[in-house]
């Protein structure tokens, strides 16, 4: 039977219709020798979404290869829904970080909500309950009326959703910057735990098993979604409203029971989320991974709407869905379990021999085509890089560096500023307490879940500080992971591995792709140095608006293991009269600062150097220090340098500290150079402490007095209270978004 | 004793309940799923917080028409303890075991924090192990919890001393800044606060445990009498 609307293989071809789904000509030439024929409308969309960016890594396999990907604790790296890393104990923490941009930048709250949905999903696929959510987001500056609207409709749809699916949303970081105006980014990231023998993979194995299909019916939502997650955003790409999805975080909480469920069932042979390129991706990639077929007859797919036609219910993007690979047979067992739930599970096709995935409808086969080459043969590009002018410029340039007249005044504007300050706001609206288990909530260096029923916990975080990439990509990439560590280590974790989302430009702009080279060559030397390799990720390219670019932004989020709870260490200061330390030298760093924004408006010059060696040993002597119980409390020195460091010591605390610095030039202490610590250490505990670690600095001791104390060669120069300051720093977002402008 | 805890579809401090009655208390505790009718055999039935079916009504509206309410309202009836604990709360008010409604927070937004509470009642079935006008830091997570009650409600409630927890710090809108009430006959109490999330020093407070010891020590005084 004809189908109506549609155009036909012909069309296809004459039209160039394959271009508007994102294929190049040469790409339906090498689809048309791949098939030995003309694709019809159906096979050229598959092939379109199964050749996007966002599912076949086309342009950055090349970068992604150079990631150490393998280590004493990794049981599954990139390749599998998340990565697995052992923590002991036969158990294992199974995370990932993915994008949802440019959903996010046209319909900010399903697309934030439905992030984190299809994060989740990843997770409990391996057959993990999902246990923690993080999330990296990034905004142009909130004095901007769409700024506020998306930074307020995204928080409530992360919110929406986590909450109501009863996964705590723990930690996460913002950063705001006006390169993200109109392509703001939506980083969601999941940490689940599994016991070793739960784990599960998506493969289509066993000729003749059955392929079902759980969950929410598919309908016309999100068609194409990972093509337009490929490309770049313009002013039309409002019309592309269709293209992103509507979660149902309570249909999610039902199958996260009842995938959790399943897994327990010895008839499951294999279970996949249908993500990017829904019923297509899943079905190709599972029977790709197994070296199998799938036939698939359309006619079974459950549908939300009247007359859908192969190629959309194959495009759909509809969320909450799974699709399973059964042992033929035992498909009553599967839908009992699932019908406790409230969840149909359907039996949609079966595994082949043939290496093929072919659908039928109305008993036609309407597509039919090799599963690697759809899954796996993707063409491959090495593009064209180019190092931009700006990038020597940058690195030979004098900063002028201006007198500061006032740096009480300078530090309460840093601490207002939005990056630095308090994101209480944004995480209260989070439940980040649900399922009990959250020690150190939002607002710390990396948030720590304790294990129920072990001495363990787990630390995570996400980190990126994009200015110092824009000025120095490989430097930049380095930073990146040191920094996740350095958050891990404070919390008193041991570092174990990271997944990474590579958001860029357009990477066909040669300046671009440089920066994808240098930024990925410096993450890969740093996840080596620092034993922490890369088990899961996604890449975001083409976040550029109307031909601009974002800072080149590849999150790290990384995830650390609390041998005993007794480890755990809190950023702020415990007690009065604990002496005060920096560990660390401290250099004129400011390329890419905060302070350098505050006082210019702008980036430039050259970012801090860091030596991935020196970062290591300082990072390997404090974890000592901490398990050795010598540390009150930890924080790494970021934004905002010492002064700003320091004063998130006491904030929100009774405390005071009263220090004094040596220095040349006043501006050091907002400097942000690297591998830098400030830890508290009771009296008792100095002579331990000052012999585990080295390049330490006594710099004062804490206070009763709720008084911020600084003082530069000799010199008073921050003197604060500390309750004014905590509400300063607190107020500022809140004013942020109800101001008018 | 022997605890029940209410699985509604969607339910996600199901766990973390069972968990602190398990754990913390140390007693003996059940799932109950939303279809059961049977509930003889417990002690004390206990409605979770969270969300129940999406909510995508008014919080607790569908799951207050659920199977097993009926069963509840029995229970409730013969006179056993009943405990509802954020959508649990807002099941009892839509079942009609508990007066008033919740309206949205007054910020309109969904609210997660530690949030200090006075013990305005402690001698009900579950605030007996607690002083009066203790304070105790138990924390919130709610969109909806800001209760509403008509002027004569509120006078019957406070000459009944039926509101058992009052917030100190009001976060949401409450009138007469109201966190948890307990029905006349005193076997029904309602709460926003999470006190399973609060019995273990390690997550911040324990000061949620005296709420599940005093139903303990008050089931186990008058089992001794009875038996």
């Amino acid at each position: 039977m004809p189908l109506l609307l549609e155009p036909n293989t012909e069309e296809v071809k004459e039209k160039k219709l394959y271009r508007e789904m994102g294929l190049s000509d040469e790409e339906f030439k090498l689809v048309e020798r791949i098939l030995g024929r003309l694709p019809n409308y159906t096979e050229t969309g598959i092939f379109s979404v199964m050749w996007s960016e966002h599912c076949s890594y086309k342009k950055s396999r090349s970068l992604l290869k150079k990631f150490p990907t393998t280590g004493r604790h990794v049981l599954q790296g990139p390749g599998e829904g998340a990565g697995v890393v052992d923590i002991g104990d036969g158990q294992a923490a199974v995370f990932k970080i993915e994008s949802h941009n440019h959903p996010s930048a046209i319909e900010p709250y399903q697309g934030a909500a439905t992030g984190v949905g299809g994060i989740i999903r990843d997770v409990f696929s391996m057959g993990a309950r999902p246990v923690a959510l993080l999330n990296s987001l990034r905004f142009g500056e909130l004095d901007q009326p769409r700024t506020k609207y998306l930074f307020e409709e995204v928080v409530a749809g992360i919110a929406g959703y986590g909450n109501c699916v009863g996964v705590p949303t723990v930690g996460g970081e913002i950063q705001f910057d006006d390169c993200y105006k109109g392509n703001p980014l939506v980083n969601a990231m999941c940490v689940g735990l599994i016991d070793h023998n739960h784990l599960q993979v998506g493969q289509a194995k066993g000729i003749g098993n059955t392929v079902m299909y759980i969950g929410s019916k598919t309908g016309r939502d999100g068609i194409h979604g990972a093509t337009f997650a490929s490309e770049e955003l313009t002013d039309d790409s409002q019309e592309d409203r269709p293209a992103v999805q509507v979660g149902d975080p309570f249909m999610e909480k039902l199958l996260i029971e009842a995938c959790l469920d399943l897994v327990q069932s010895d008839a499951l042979v294999g279970i996949q989320d249908m993500g990017a390129a829904g019923l297509t991706s899943s079905a190709s990639e599972m029977a790709s991974k197994a070296g199998t077929g799938i036939e698939m007859n359309l006619d079974l797919v459950p549908q939300r709407e009247q007359d859908m036609t192969p190629y959309e219910m194959m495009l759909s993007e509809s969320q909450e869905r799974m699709l399973v690979v059964i042992e033929e047979g035992r498909e009553q067992e599967i839908k009992d379990i699932v019908s406790k739930y409230g969840i149909e599970a359907v039996e949609v096709g079966t595994v082949t021999d043939d290496k093929r995935l072919r659908l039928t409808f109305k008993n036609e086969v309407v597509a039919d085509m090799p599963v690697d080459a759809l899954a796996e043969e993707a063409p491959v590009y090495h593009l064209p890089s180019k190092e931009p002018e700006a990038f020597k410029r940058n690195q030979s340039m004098n900063l002028e560096l201006p007198k500061v007249k006032d740096a009480n005044k300078l530090l309460v504007n840093l601490l207002k500023a939005p990056t630095i300050a308090s994101k209480e706001w944004v995480y209260d609206q989070y439940d980040y307490m649900v399922q009990t288990n959250t020690v150190t909530a939002p607002g710390s260096d990396a948030a720590v879940i304790r294990i129920k029923g072990t001495n363990k916990a787990l630390a995570m975080t996400t980190d990126c500080n994009s200015r110092y990439l824009q000025l120095d990509p490989k430097t930049g990439g380095e930073i990146a992971v040191a920094e996740a560590a350095r958050n891990i280590i404070c919390s008193g974790a041991e570092p174990l591995a990271l997944t990474d989302c590579l958001n860029f430009g357009n990477p066909e702009k040669e300046e671009n792709f440089w920066m994808m080279e240098k930024a990925t060559d410096g993450m890969a030397e740093a996840a080596s140095q620092l034993s922490t390799p890369v088990i899961s990720g996604n890449v975001s390219l083409y976040n550029e608006t109307n031909g601009t670019s974002v800072y080149p932004t590849p999150v790290v989020g990384m995830v650390g293991l609390i041998h005993d709870v007794e480890h755990i260490t809190k950023q702020q200061v415990q007690l009065e009269g604990d002496l005060v330390y920096v560990i660390g030298e401290t250099a004129l760093d400011l390329g890419g600062s905060e302070v350098q924004k505050q006082l210019f408006g702008k980036y430039e010059g050259a970012a801090p150097k860091i030596d991935l060696q020196v970062e290591q040993q300082r990072q390997a002597q404090l974890l000592k220090a901490i398990q050795q119980g010598v540390i009150e409390s930890a924080h790494d020195v970021s934004e905002g340098g010492l002064a700003v460091a320091l004063a998130e010591k006491v904030m929100g605390t009774s405390y005071g500290l009263n220090v004094a610095l040596q220095g040349e030039h006043l501006l050091e202490l907002f400097s942000e150079t690297q591998s830098r610590f400030i830890v508290t250490v009771s009296k008792e505990n100095k002579d331990s402490f000052e012999q585990v670690v080295s390049n330490f600095k006594l710099i004062g001791e804490v206070t009763s007095g709720a008084n911020l104390n600084i003082k530069w060669n000799e010199q008073s120069v921050i003197n604060q209270n500390v309750e004014s300051l905590t509400d300063q720093w607190k107020g500022a977002i809140p004013c942020l978004v109800k101001s008018k402008g | 004793m022997k605890f029940a805890v209410i699985v509604f579809p969607g339910s996600n401090c199901d766990m973390d309940l069972f968990h602190a009655i398990e754990s913390g208390l140390g007693e003996e505790v059940d799932y109950v799923f939303h279809t059961e009718t049977k509930l003889e055999n417990y002690d004390a039935i206990l409605l979770p917080g969270g969300f129940s079916y999406g909510d995508y009504l008014r919080s607790g509206a569908i799951a207050s028409f659920s199977n097993v309410m009926e069963s509840v309202k029995q229970f409730a009836e013969s006179g056993k303890p009943v405990l509802g604990i954020c959508n649990g709360f807002q099941v009892l008010l839509e079942a009609g075991l508990l007066p008033g409604a919740m309206k949205r927070n007054e910020a309109l937004k969904f609210i997660c924090r530690p949030v200090e509470l006075t013990v305005e009642n402690n001698e009900t079935f579950f605030t007996t192990s607690y002083d009066l006008n203790e304070k105790v830091n138990v924390p919130i997570a709610h969109a909806e919890g800001n209760y509403e009650c008509d002027e004569e409600t509120l006078k019957h409630l406070e000459q009944n001393n039926q509101i058992v927890f009052r917030y100190v710090d009001n976060p949401n809108g409450s009138v007469s800044d109201i966190a948890g009430i307990i029905n006349e006959r005193g076997n029904v109490l309602g709460m926003m606060p999470h006190p399973e999330r609060a019995v273990d020093e390690l997550l911040g407070s324990d000061d949620g445990l005296k709420l599940f010891q005093s139903m303990l020590a008050n089931w186990r005084e008058h089992h001794a009498i009875t038996s």
